[in-house]
């Protein structure tokens, strides 16, 4: 009896849980519009300042409401795909240009050309719009993006009376492996002029590589894209290989670490500098034992200038969106200079429109805010990022590649080879 | 003596090789309740300690004022515990039935169930999304839980066809001989000695709905359906880069209930285990 008594009650609960988890779908019975953003944002200023400007539109469009859902990096591009297959993808989507390659030819992004006002079109640079054009659509409005810059122990620098590089007069190449190797003799055994966090080697490696004429993908006139190894591709590449290996003024084990992991050997003295993501200054701000001084430097250049590669953040639309043009009004409203400005603060990125990057307060040198915006002209379209097959020549070709070639394992011939014979079958793979 | 002394000196390299890999698993956890202690200047330290030099609350309350972490525990008990309960309802019938009329059908319909854990997640989500989208259970913890369940019944349902075949048949038929009907003999003889397979079986289900994060991200749309595991990301940036404190504070929160049901549980997983052992 205790147990028919026990089986009922349980079944009871069960039931009663389940009828309370279903979804009461709440679509607008009052006519008014519902737009879902989702936002990647992370960090609590970011998260802080994005929610904010929600509030703010909310507030001021009562008939186009905005509902902020927080999305994750990790897995957006699964979790986007499977959201555009089914038909219920968001409408406005945050992500970044180096992702939509693969959305805007799939036809599940709206093409923005006709949707977006000129004003926000004038305020963001051409180079930027590339980032996100595919084909002769634009596929998403790039609004934040970062420089690769060197964080450099100031105490370090300062007493080995080296030149401090700016952003008009940055490092060459070599200069700057002569500079590694002089850090690296003056502080002592078991340190290094600089730590490479190499973990994910392939974006650092091609974005890097822009600024000594480094290409790596050739588009030709019938619109394929072949890889081809120039001179230009192969000096950062060498510059780090010999660093690690011949110069010994790289550490070794920072090459399978991601940025955050060499942040601690950085503040400890053992790095004197760090290749790092103009935003990792947030954590470094957080994270640096008090009294520790710290400078951001440009990273070298080769003959073509500081020019370097990015994958801006974007804010697309959604094809099957039935309210594109109020969900572009939203995009405008929110990369409005001022509150563009607002969002670059949170990620402690730089903002693409110009009036915005045109903010004194991003042009302090507290934290390094100014040598970043100094750079902020000279960041062009990540040299792969349209390229269809891009991610799986990274994953199996590139990514392997040049972990070995870093370590030492095998030369520069076979680096080449495998980044060209291999990674062009693949390329043709996606391009018959 | 010797004997003596050598089998004493094997003992303790037995318990030493035991302390080592105790070591080895408890590592990360303890790593990560040291990790949610600690001020973020700690832990850019190039010289980490066990103990936080300055332990502080901090990294909590961070997670809690920047993540709703309460609703998403509520929500991830609720699917945890409602596909744990059915996958266990649904798999031992199911399993009792394989284990004691062995035919053809069943030996296939066990091949089938080991074939179906080798699809992967990306395999089935598309055509999953699809039909809950149908059936308007995108967005919902049902919708989820039924998921789950899905998910966890195969390998649940071998769970335990193994336990039942542990259960000797010979107590089935002297209860039978003594006058016990069928229902009498499951309830009276089956079950108890079932019961800590079931208890194991709905464990497994539950830690598997509990950490799943893949369907969760992809399926539950707004921030007040979300669970834990989807929740955690929130607190990860891009290229890896992570609020390690808060992150360690909400990891370890969310660790908890698993370790607490497994400590309650654990002594009748082993007597189970043991039951089974004894039999063979």
């Amino acid at each position: 009896m205790m147990r028919v008594r026990l089986m009922t009650a349980l079944t009871a609960a069960l039931a009663l849980l389940l009828t309370g988890c279903t979804d009461g779908d709440g679509s607008g019975a009052d006519g008014k519009i519902t737009l879902r953003f989702q936002s990647l944002a992370w960090q609590k200023e970011s998260v802080d300042a994005n929610k904010e400007l929600v509030k703010e539109w909310n507030a001021s469009h009562p008939d186009i409401r905005v509902q902020y859902v927080q999305g994750s990096w990790d897995s957006v591009h699964d979790q986007l795909l499977t959201s555009f297959e089914g038909g219920e993808a968001p409408d406005i989507i945050h992500d970044a240009s180096d992702d939509l390659a693969d959305f805007a030819y799939g036809g599940y992004l709206a093409d923005l050309s006709e949707l977006l006002p000129e004003r926000l079109k004038d305020d963001i640079p051409q180079r930027s719009w590339l980032t996100a054009t595919f084909g002769k659509g634009i596929y998403g409005v790039p609004f934040l993006q970062e420089p690769r810059v060197l964080i450099a122990n100031k105490k370090i620098l300062d007493s080995s009376g080296i030149r401090v590089p700016t952003a008009r007069k940055p490092w060459s190449w070599e200069e700057f492996r002569q500079v590694t190797k002089a850090l690296t003799e003056k502080m002592g055994p078991g340190k290094y002029g600089v730590a490479w966090p190499l973990k994910e080697p392939v974006s650092l490696t091609l974005n890097l590589g822009l600024s000594a004429g480094g290409q790596l993908f050739h588009r030709g006139d019938d619109g394929k894209v072949t890889i081809r190894f120039t001179d230009g591709d192969g000096v950062v590449p060498g510059t780090v290989h010999d660093q690690v290996n011949a110069d010994k003024s790289a550490s070794r084990s920072t090459l399978g670490m991601g940025g955050s992991d060499t942040l601690p050997g950085f503040f400890g003295g053992k790095y004197a500098m760090v290749p790092l993501g103009f935003s990792y200054r947030q954590q470094i701000v957080q994270q640096a034992p008090k009294g520790f001084e710290w400078t951001v430097l440009p990273a070298p250049a080769g003959p073509d200038g500081p020019a370097q590669g990015v994958s801006p953040q974007t804010l697309s639309v959604a094809e099957d969106s039935p309210y594109k043009k109020e969900a572009a009004q939203f995009i405008d409203f929110m990369l409005g200079p001022q509150n563009m400005v607002r969002l670059a603060k949170g990620d402690w990125m730089l903002p693409t429109g110009t009036q915005a990057l045109a903010d004194p307060s991003l042009h302090t040198e507290k934290n390094g805010w100014a040598t970043g915006a100094a750079l902020a002209r000279d960041l062009r379209s990540a040299p792969a990022q349209s390229v269809r097959g891009y991610p799986e020549w990274k994953d199996k070709v590139a990514t392997p590649a040049l972990q070995e070639y870093y370590s030492g394992a095998i030369d520069a011939d076979e680096l080449e080879k495998r980044l060209v014979k291999d990674g062009n079958l693949v390329l043709a793979r996606y391009q018959r | 003596m010797t004997a003596l002394r050598t089998s004493r000196s094997g003992r303790a390299g037995q318990y030493l090789a035991l302390l080592c890999y105790l070591v080895f698993l408890a590592f990360p956890f303890l790593w990560l309740i040291s990790t949610a202690f600690k001020p973020p200047r700690e832990l850019g330290s190039l010289h980490p300690t066990w103990i936080p030099e300055d332990p502080t609350l901090g990294n909590f309350r961070q997670a809690f004022d920047e993540q709703p972490l309460l609703q998403a525990a509520v929500n991830s008990l609720i699917a945890a515990l409602a596909a744990a309960l059915i996958a266990v309802v649904i798999a031992t019938p199911m399993a009792y039935v394989m284990a004691r009329h062995r035919s053809k059908l069943s030996t296939a319909a066990t091949g089938w169930v080991v074939v179906s854990q080798a699809f992967p997640f990306v395999l089935v989500i598309i055509p999953l999304f699809l039909i809950l989208k149908n059936l308007h259970l995108i967005n919902t913890l049902f919708g989820l839980i039924m998921v789950y369940v899905v998910w966890a019944l195969p390998f649940a349902l071998w769970m335990l066809v193994g336990y039942v075949r542990a259960v000797p048949r010979e107590l089935e038929e002297a209860a039978a001989v003594d006058g016990a009907g069928r229902l009498r003999t499951l309830v009276s003889v089956t079950a108890p000695l079932l019961a800590p397979g079931i208890v194991a079986t709905a464990l497994f289900a539950f830690i598997t709905a509990w950490n799943e994060f893949f369907f969760a991200l992809v399926l539950l749309k707004t921030p007040e359906k979300q669970t834990l595991p989807v929740v955690l990301t929130h607190f990860l940036g891009a290229e890896g880069v992570a609020d390690l404190g808060p992150l360690a504070a909400a990891a370890f929160l969310a660790t908890l209930p698993s370790l607490v049901i497994f400590a309650i549980t654990q002594k009748r997983i082993t007597g189970g285990m043991l039951a089974g052992a004894v039999k063979s």
